[in-house]
């Protein structure tokens, strides 16, 4: 169906809604990449089989992620006069379960990780009540999605329609909202007061750097050219970071109506998005989306018969960091090796072909839409001063609750760390936060409350990047951190500038020879003069920020680097050149696991049987390779590490 | 590989620089990496110079200039992951399999890789097998997990 009136629009809108509020039983199963990776796929089936089988009367779905990675496989179920439910850690043997019971008006309460009474629907400002005349039994005690630690702090603008809608369903999307922008910016506004819009709205770029959306736009809208490109980095390097692939996944058109949306307002009759090689499934939603808004004339040309033309082309990247810098990715996309140029004149003026060029981020994209609808005033009464608007984190590490979250720029690390992510598990100490993958740094637990924003996260060392938080424990080693990242951009570095590609491999030696107890008081003014040096002499931000890894990580922890390099001990554990097993002869079991376990054979005792009584088991520290297989198997804590 | 393969694929994207990429991808695909002979061919099709092709086929991380083994294994080095242990799986599945990273087994059944982030952070450490997501891993799940593709 070709959408030409607003009319259409809303007819596309009522299909979409009997999709997603069918009159009898909708089960939707999230198989976004997280979801699958811990056998969405199988649930699905199951259900499908028993759906099959009993001819029962229900409806399957498909739906992205929800944010809560942790507890996936997540099920979803939605009937008419019912709260929803949403069950977790679900099983092929449990969906079976509680599909049947649910057809005798029962939940299974343990099982279930929230219920709702409502969906809010960002896009226009509207709450869709369900309609609640039935209670299921077993749901009392069941807390609703509003008062889930989790979700309590969370304000969902990006990820407004991840989970809820069916990705492969363009009628869906406009269901809840979608394409109303767009139809809005093409026939009630003009280039320049979209642009405007944007600007008041306070858009920083979520790419990494926070650059203000509506300035660059501006920009590449006034530069010289016939022809302008527009352009979508979801290369998504940053190691820790996964909010493109869930927003590409779980609502790709977002994507596509915010390109098109800025496509206009620039200028810009070509488009591509880079995908990241890494995300196949994101590539796939991403093709279905782009050929479904072509056929309800969203794309292509003529645009909803406005006389706005405009193709995207879906672009692969092949797996290089380095191509998410804005020159090395439009190398890339001309074919050539992916690496970066000086930037001496913007890419808004000359990019891809020598055209000015306009490159967001998939999560930059996202938001356009919404800033149309819900208006640059309500937007940008969200957030801090100089950041405005929502940020979609990962969660992930040494904390509890890991996944996405969604939450109003200057929210304090706390919150975020302990309200939403539960803390560290297992009673361990935390210690710090990584933001801002390889370009970041550590921020230390004395920092804990500091509200999170663009400025503020420079100001401390690190950066906001992507939006990737890991959470690190005591168990963590900062020196190990540090090399970490180095190995990462030695690695990444293209070995254009010298002090890039030598910088991070000189780092990255001298952080070994710290990590393996050769060390010496030297090494830490050496890394710190050779990181100023790398940052100040390279190219692009790649070596611009590599050293903050390391930099950040002496200023707040130095006594850890003291503690390798005067006492030669890792606190945390993990510097495998300072270890030394062994096990505790008081305290074990003689039940011989570790001695079975170990793969070089380093152990040895006898084992207590009903004859005999046995000998301690120990480790020969000659044999030993410090693989740790010992000191996880063993359960009575006999093996110890220092 | 077969001329007239190639050809396909060319075809399909079209003999343009920008491409290039997407051609030695799809080669890849289906020769498992990036045959030698293949490459001379994309070159004078394409009228592009063999060295530039072998830049191309040599920065890019998802392209190989050997030939894999029948399953792949690429373990997530990520820093979720990495925190959480994913050097540790990675070194037992060496040992499992008696390679390094970046080395096929000798009955040509494992090539073994390591991965920067496959986004599924908060399941780590993950590994993918075949394009298939393994998370929650631990060293003792690595010999389970070989002997599904067995
Ligand atoms: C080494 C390097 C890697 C980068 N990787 C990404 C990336 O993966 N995704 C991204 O959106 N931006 C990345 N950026 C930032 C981009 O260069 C660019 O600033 C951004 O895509 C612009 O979009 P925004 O204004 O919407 O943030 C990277 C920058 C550098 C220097
Ligand atoms: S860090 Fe391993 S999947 Fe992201």
């Amino acid at each position: 169906m070709k959408i030409r009136t607003k009319n259409d629009l809303e007819k596309m809108r009522e299909k979409g809604l009997k999709n997603l509020y069918p009159k009898e039983t909708k089960v939707s199963v999230g198989m976004a990449t997280c979801g699958l990776s811990t056998g969405a796929d199988k649930v699905y089936e199951a259900i499908q089989d028993e759906v099959e089988k009993g001819k029962l009367p229900i409806q399957l779905a498909q739906t992205g992620c929800i944010g809560f990675c942790q507890r996936e496989p997540v099920v979803d179920i939605l009937e008419p006069g019912k709260p929803r439910v949403f069950y977790q850690e679900v099983t092929p043997d449990r969906a079976k379960e509680l599909i049947h019971r649910w057809l005798k008006n029962e939940v299974v309460g343990d099982w279930l990780l929230c219920k709702m009474e409502k969906e809010d629907w960002i896009a226009e400002d509207r709450v869709q009540d369900y309609p609640i005349r039935q209670i299921p039994k077993g749901i009392d005690g069941t807390p609703s999605y509003h008062q889930v630690p989790f979700y309590n702090k969370q304000l969902k603008i990006a990820l407004r329609n991840c989970g809820f809608i069916n990705p492969d369903h363009i009628e869906e999307y406009v269901a809840r909202g979608g394409y109303i922008s767009l139809y809005k910016a093409l026939f009630e506004m003009k280039p320049e007061e979209i642009i405007e819009e944007v600007k008041r709205s306070g858009l920083r770029g979520r790419g990494g750097a926070g650059f203000l959306t509506g300035n660059k736009w501006e920009t590449c809208r006034r530069a010289k050219g016939d022809q302008k490109f527009i352009l979508c980095n979801a290369d998504e390097g940053d190691p820790g970071a996964y909010m493109d692939r869930s927003i590409l996944e779980g609502d790709p058109h977002s994507v596509v109506e915010g390109m098109i949306i800025g496509a206009y307002a620039i200028g810009a009759h070509e488009g591509f998005i880079y995908v990241r090689n890494e995300y196949p499934l994101a590539i796939q939603k991403l093709l279905i989306a782009l050929q479904q808004a072509e056929e309800a004339g969203l794309l292509g040309d003529d645009i909803l018969g406005s006389g706005f033309s405009l193709k995207i082309n879906l672009f692969r990247g092949g797996g290089a960091f380095v191509c998410g810098e804005s020159t090395a990715l439009m190398a890339s996309i001309e074919g050539k090796v992916g690496e970066p140029r000086a930037k001496h004149i913007h890419t808004t003026e000359s990019g891809l072909w020598d055209k000015p060029s306009n490159l967001n981020n998939v999560e930059t994209w996202n938001n356009v839409p919404i800033i149309l609808s819900r208006g640059a005033g309500w937007y940008s009464k969200i957030g801090t001063d100089q950041s405005k608007g929502t940020k979609v984190f990962s969660i992930v590490g040494k904390v509890k609750n890991t996944g996405l979250i969604e939450v109003p720029m200057g929210i304090t690390l706390r919150e975020i760390v302990y309200d939403i992510g539960g803390g560290v598990p297992d009673g361990k100490k935390f210690k710090a936060v990584q933001t801002g993958g390889p370009s970041g740094g550590c921020i230390p637990e004395s920092l804990i409350n500091l509200p999170v924003d663009f400025d503020r996260l420079t100001e401390v060392g690190s950066m906001m990047g992507s939006g990737g938080m890991i959470v690190m424990d005591e168990s963590t080693c900062m020196v190990d951190v540090a090399k970490y990242f180095m190995d990462f951009l030695k690695g990444e570095s293209c070995g254009k500038c010298t002090s890039c590609r030598e910088g991070t491999k000189r780092m990255h030696e001298i952080l070994t020879e710290i990590a393996e107890g050769r060390g010496t008081m030297d090494h830490i003014e050496l890394l710190k003069e050779l990181g100023w040096v790398t940052a100040e002499a390279s190219l692009c931000q790649l070596g611009g920020t590599a050293p903050n890894p390391v930099l950040s990580t002496i200023r707040y922890f130095q006594e850890e680097y003291e503690e390798h390099i005067l006492h030669k001990r890792c606190p945390a554990k993990v510097c495998r050149a300072l270890l030394q097993y062994r096990i505790l002869s008081n305290v074990c079991t003689k039940c011989g696991r570790c001695a079975k376990v170990c793969p070089v054979k380093a152990i040895t005792g006898k084992k207590k049987t009903k004859k005999e009584t046995g000998e301690p088991f120990s480790i020969d520290a000659k044999k030993c390779i410090k693989c740790g297989m010992c000191f996880e198997t063993c359960k009575f804590e006999a093996v110890e590490v220092q | 590989m077969e001329v007239s393969k190639i050809d396909s694929i060319i075809e399909q994207y079209g003999a343009r620089e920008s491409a290039l990429l997407a051609i030695l991808q799809d080669i890849q695909a289906k020769e498992n990496y990036l045959p030698k002979d293949a490459l001379e061919y994309v070159s004078q099709k394409m009228h592009i110079p063999l060295v530039r092709i072998f830049r191309i086929a040599t920065f890019y991380n998802a392209l190989s200039l050997k030939p894999r083994g029948l399953h792949k294994i690429d373990v997530c080095l990520g820093t979720a992951c990495h925190v959480r242990g994913g050097s540790k799986i990675l070194e037992k599945i060496e040992r499992d399999l008696g390679v390094s990273v970046g080395e096929t087994t000798k009955d040509n059944r494992f090539t073994l890789e390591s991965v920067r982030c496959i986004g599924c952070c908060s399941l780590g450490p993950v590994a993918v097998v075949d394009g298939k997501v393994f998370g929650r891993l631990g060293q003792d799940k690595v010999s389970g997990l070989l002997k599904e593709f067995k």
